[in-house]
This record gives structure tokens, sequence and C-alpha cells, in this order.
């Protein structure tokens, strides 16, 4: 009896391993998600936009923080030296929360975001009367899943054109 | 306007026998009372009468399923299958025979009487003892007949009160956030609507997005944030007007907006160079203070009822927790130290309490605990849920819970729920859209 439960169990586990390795091939980087983030920020470009040739439109954050990655930083570098070089162009720093949060607090952490890019964009430059920040915290999600890598997709500041 | 209408209410027969039957108020539904709501009856001519004007059949029985119905849902009081009574409504009300009425196990009785009287509706109705055969309560309304929901209300109301020695809350009303569309690109208006989820009426049309609106608990005002023009602000809205102006004049967003319990301040963030501090802004003269000055986020301001406190939540800690102030930002206390982030307190109208939302191990809880943070209750968990706000006499709290998505992103939804104190009594409030943070009124009558 006892021994013919743990056959069955060994079974169930087979057929898992089989379906997931099945998976696993046909769609490789789609359910890759640990290449897709690096602690819990989002290292993919799903989502990701381009203001001018290799000038992505944002950057991500770890959970409750504001602290700019490596990647961030290098981001940013760009989008500061593509501003300089396009001096009548203006923009809106959007900044995002996740829906873990509560609403108010998760409005205060986009603004957060928002302006720690900011920061970084002046370090490099930019004026800030060409940059106007604004928090949406968790109202406009890219990804309307209700796991880990959707809610590293959701954790951003995006640099809009404003004119 | 409303208020107004409701003038003519007097006592009929003003009766304070010492009741035998009462509810206690703190136990919950593990043994809710006993009661008949006997259909308030109706002669043949004051029938035709308000059914040319409501459209309703029977006005009488409308009113009854009203109270019937509010004193179900407050979990306290078991109203009875009408099918099993044994005496006509019109006899009932001139003199119960309490042996029919024990009979069904009916602790309680209501009865009543409408009639329509020089254009008005005039309702009278009483309670009844029904183990020590006496009445509790008599009382008499003159209104205009459209008032005939909230005349149930205030009936449940003082029902309520007579048994269980604290103040209904069923003649109040909800504002909050009507929801449509896809999660990433939702569509959001405000809204109000009774108590009970009937007269459901938008404010707003839904051309920007707005959050968190919050009753002034002295008038029917409202405050809220706009993201009109791009530029989220916390602004003020007449409801009985419409009329709608941005508070204060904040180089950036102000949000977390509420109104001091005299209705003559609002207290809110303002959020600037990644810095959220809470300020005021007294609506009379127009001036502004600061309250915290931190380069934490400090937002979710709350007043003490007595306007001499204030409670927050702010990450100055490192993460999010529940603090307490006097009213001009002095004497800072941190009161929330259980495992987990803690946000959006709400004080107790009673002043006995804090409510709050509290996230730990990826659940969502709604609580409640002492103002000094002692006695942490937490009363139900969830996926998502946050943002209680207390009825009027602190015993029941409505909130807002969202649902998780499937793995395609689908089957999002937003309701809002109701759990009173004891935490066994949780209800879906029905909306006709998806709906978000709920603010319950004060007491329209008193």
């Amino acid at each position: 009896m006892r021994l013919n439960k743990i056959f069955k169990n060994t079974l169930l586990v087979l057929a898992a391993c089989l379906v997931l390795s099945a998976c696993a091939t046909k769609k490789e980087v789609a359910t890759d998600i640990q290449g897709q983030m690096q602690g819990d920020v989002y290292t993919g470009t799903d989502t990701v936009e381009y203001l001018a040739d290799g000038v992505p439109d944002r950057v991500f954050f770890a959970t409750n923080e504001s602290i700019l990655t490596t990647a961030s930083r290098e981001t940013l570098r760009a989008q500061a030296a593509w501003l300089r070089k396009n001096p009548n162009i203006n923009v809106v720093l959007e900044g995002h929360a996740d829906e873990r949060g509560t609403r108010e607090y998760n409005l205060a952490l986009g603004e957060r975001r928002a302006n720690a890019a900011k920061d970084y964009l002046m370090t490099y430059g930019i004026s800030s009367d060409r940059i106007t920040v604004l928090s949406y915290g968790k109202e406009r999600p890219v990804d309307s899943g209700s796991n880990p890598l959707a809610w590293s997709k959701n954790r951003r500041s995006v640099t809009v054109k404003a004119n | 306007m409303t208020k107004k209408i409701l003038v003519l209410l007097f006592i009929l027969i003003p009766i304070n026998s010492n009741a035998l039957i009462e509810v206690d108020i703190t136990r919950g539904n593990l043994n809710p009372l006993p009661l008949a709501v006997s259909p308030l009856s109706i002669d043949e001519e004051s029938r035709k009468g308000f059914e040319k004007i409501l459209k309703k059949e029977n006005i009488g029985s409308e009113i009854s399923n009203i109270v019937e119905n509010n004193l179900r849902t407050s979990g306290l009081f078991n109203p009875l299958d009408k099918k099993a009574f044994l005496q006509a409504p019109d006899i009932a009300n001139l003199k119960p025979r309490f042996e029919d009425w024990n009979l069904i196990k009916a602790q309680a009785l209501i009865t009543g009487k409408v009639n329509y009287v020089d254009d008005k509706l005039r309702v009278e109705f009483r309670l009844w003892d029904v183990l020590a055969a006496k009445e509790m309560m008599a009382l008499a309304f003159t209104t205009v007949p459209n008032n005939w929901r909230r005349v149930g209300h205030i009936i449940s109301d003082k029902v309520y009160e007579r048994l269980t020695g604290e103040k209904g809350y069923f003649d109040t009303r909800i504002i909050y956030v009507s929801e449509e569309g896809p999660k990433t690109q939702r569509v959001k208006k405000l809204a109000i609507m009774d108590q009970d989820g009937a007269n459901n009426k938008f404010l707003t049309l839904g051309n920007e997005l707005v959050l968190t609106p919050r009753f002034n608990p002295a008038s029917q005002m409202v405050t809220y944030l706009s993201y009109f023009k791009n530029m989220p602000r916390v602004y003020l809205l007449d409801i009985e007007t419409g009329t709608q102006e941005v508070v204060g004049d904040f180089p950036g967003m102000t949000f977390a907006p509420r109104f001091s319990p005299d209705g003559k301040k609002i207290i809110m963030s303002f959020a600037k160079d990644g810095k959220s501090d809470i300020y005021t802004m007294d609506l009379e003269n127009r001036i502004v203070e600061k309250i915290t000055n931190h380069p934490s986020i400090d937002t979710s301001p709350s007043y003490s009822p007595d306007g001499k406190y204030i409670t927050f939540n702010s990450d100055r800690s490192g993460y999010q927790q529940i603090y307490v102030m006097k009213n001009d930002g002095s004497d800072v206390k941190r009161i929330s130290f259980g495992n987990g982030l803690y946000g959006t307190p709400v004080w107790s109208p009673r002043g006995d309490l804090i409510a709050f939302t509290k996230l730990h191990k990826g659940k969502f809880y709604i609580g409640v605990m002492r103002t000094d943070g002692s006695g942490e209750r937490l009363l139900t968990e969830n996926y998502y849920q946050e943002a209680p706000s207390w009825s009027p006499n602190g015993r029941v709290l409505i909130f807002y819970r969202e649902t998780k998505t499937n793995s395609k992103g689908e089957g999002f939804s937003a309701k809002l729920w109701s759990i009173d104190l004891t935490g066994y009594n949780e209800r879906l409030i029905k909306t006709p859209t998806d709906a978000s943070d709920p603010s319950w009124s004060s007491l329209l009558s008193n």
C-alpha cells in the first residue's frame, strides 16, 4: 500500500518533470524568469521602448527601493547624452510602483523613484527646468500579472518626451 | 438639503422601559438576536397614492424590507421569515399578541404604519420587547415621499441604538472610486451611494484619474486626488453644488487628503524631491502649515476625533510603519512594532482604536490596534486589501480588495467589503462597477 503510494508519487513527479522540460524547450526565453531578474530588479527588455537608438526609456527598481542599479545608471547616462544632443526636448519622468503596497505610499514611492532618476540626469548636466516628475503610484502597471516578474516590470521610472 | 427634510421628526410616545433584551455588540454574529419586522401597514388609499408617485406597489413593505436588510447585514440581528408571522401587520401595530410572536421565537418585534397625508409620507413605528410584553419605543416621521429609503434607514438606526445602546450607521452614504477597463489602463470616476448600495451616482466623468475621496465629517464636502491636466493635486468637491477647487498652491504632487474632525482643515501629503511630508491647510483662511519635516515618506495622515493628535505612516525606520504625533507635529512616536509593514492608519470616531493595513509574508491584512500600538488584532487576511474607513459609530470598517490575476494577467477585479470589529461579519458591498477607496460619511440625521 505504502510502496504503491510512493510509486504513484514518483510517477507524478516524473510526469511533472516531463511537462516542465517540454515547456522549457518550447519557449525558452518567455518562461525563463531567472534570466529577466537580478535580485528582484527587472533586467529584461520586454517592456522597454527607446527614445533614440541605444537610449532605453526606463529604469527598474527593487521592491520598496529607489536606488539606481548599475544598469539603470548606464541607461540614464545614455538619456543624458541624448538630452544634451537635443537641447529643445523636455521630458517627464513617470515614477511607478508595483501593486503590492498601499495606494498612498505607492504614490510617494513613485515620486521618489522618478526623483532618483531626475537627480542622476542632473548630475550629468541636464537642467531641472527640462524635467518634470509625475508619479502614478500603482495606477498604471505595464504588466497586469500578479507575480514577481510582472511586479518587477512595473517598478520603474519612464522617461517620456514632453514636447 | 437632505438634512432639512427630516426636521419634522418627533417622538410619539417616549417610553424608556427597562428593556430585558439587550444586544452585546462586541460578540458579533455568533448569536444574532431573532427579531420580527412586520411589514408597515398601509390603508388602500395611501397605498394607491404612493404607488402613483413612487412607482412602488406597497411602500410599507418596501420600507420594512430596508429595515430588515440593514439589521441583517449588521450581523447582530436575525430577522425572521415573514411567512411564519401569525398576526396581520395592522393589528400587530395596535397591540401585538405577544404569545404568537413568542411562538416563532421572536425576541423583538417592529411594527408600524404608513400614511399619505397632504402629499407627505407619514411613518410611525414601534419596537416591542416580546418576552417582557412591552413597548420599547415609538416614533413618527413626516417627510417628502421621495425620502422613503431614508425613513427605512432612520428606523434601522433607532432600533439599533435602542437595542445595542450605541448609535447606528444606516442613514449614511459611501463615497468611492468606480473602476472600469483593463488593469493597465483603468478608468476611474468618483461615485456615491447609500450605505446599502442604493442610489448610486457618478460624480465625475472619468476623463482624468481620481483617487482616495474622503468625506468631510461635518458637511457634504469631499476631498480627493485628481490628475486633472496631469498634475496630481488634492481637490475639494461640494457634492450638493458640484463645484470643485484645488487645495492650496503647491509646486508638486499633493495627495492622501483627509478632513480634520471639525471639517475646517485638510491634512495631506506634499511630495517634493523624493520626500513626502505632511501639511495642513485651513479652509477658512487658507493658511498652510508644514507638520512633519523628515527626508522619509510621511503619508496617510488621520486626526484623532478630538483633533489633538495625528496618526500617519512613515518609512523613516527603513520600512512603512505607523506613528502618532501631536497635531503640531511634535512628540512623534512609532506605535507599530509587529512583523511586517503597516500603512493607512485611520483613527476610530470613538477614539479608542486605529485601523490599519498590514503587509506580512505576501498577505494583506486589515486590523486594529489601540492608539498606543498595543492590542493588535487582525480582522481579515487576503491577497490584496487596504484602506479601511470607519462607520460613524466605530463598529464597522469598509475597505477594498483586489483579486490576483491568472498567469495571463486576466481576472482582475476590485470590490468593496465591510467587516465589523468582531472579525466575523464580513460582507461584499455590491456596486454597479468595480470599486475601491471607500469613505464612510457621518450620520446624515441624528
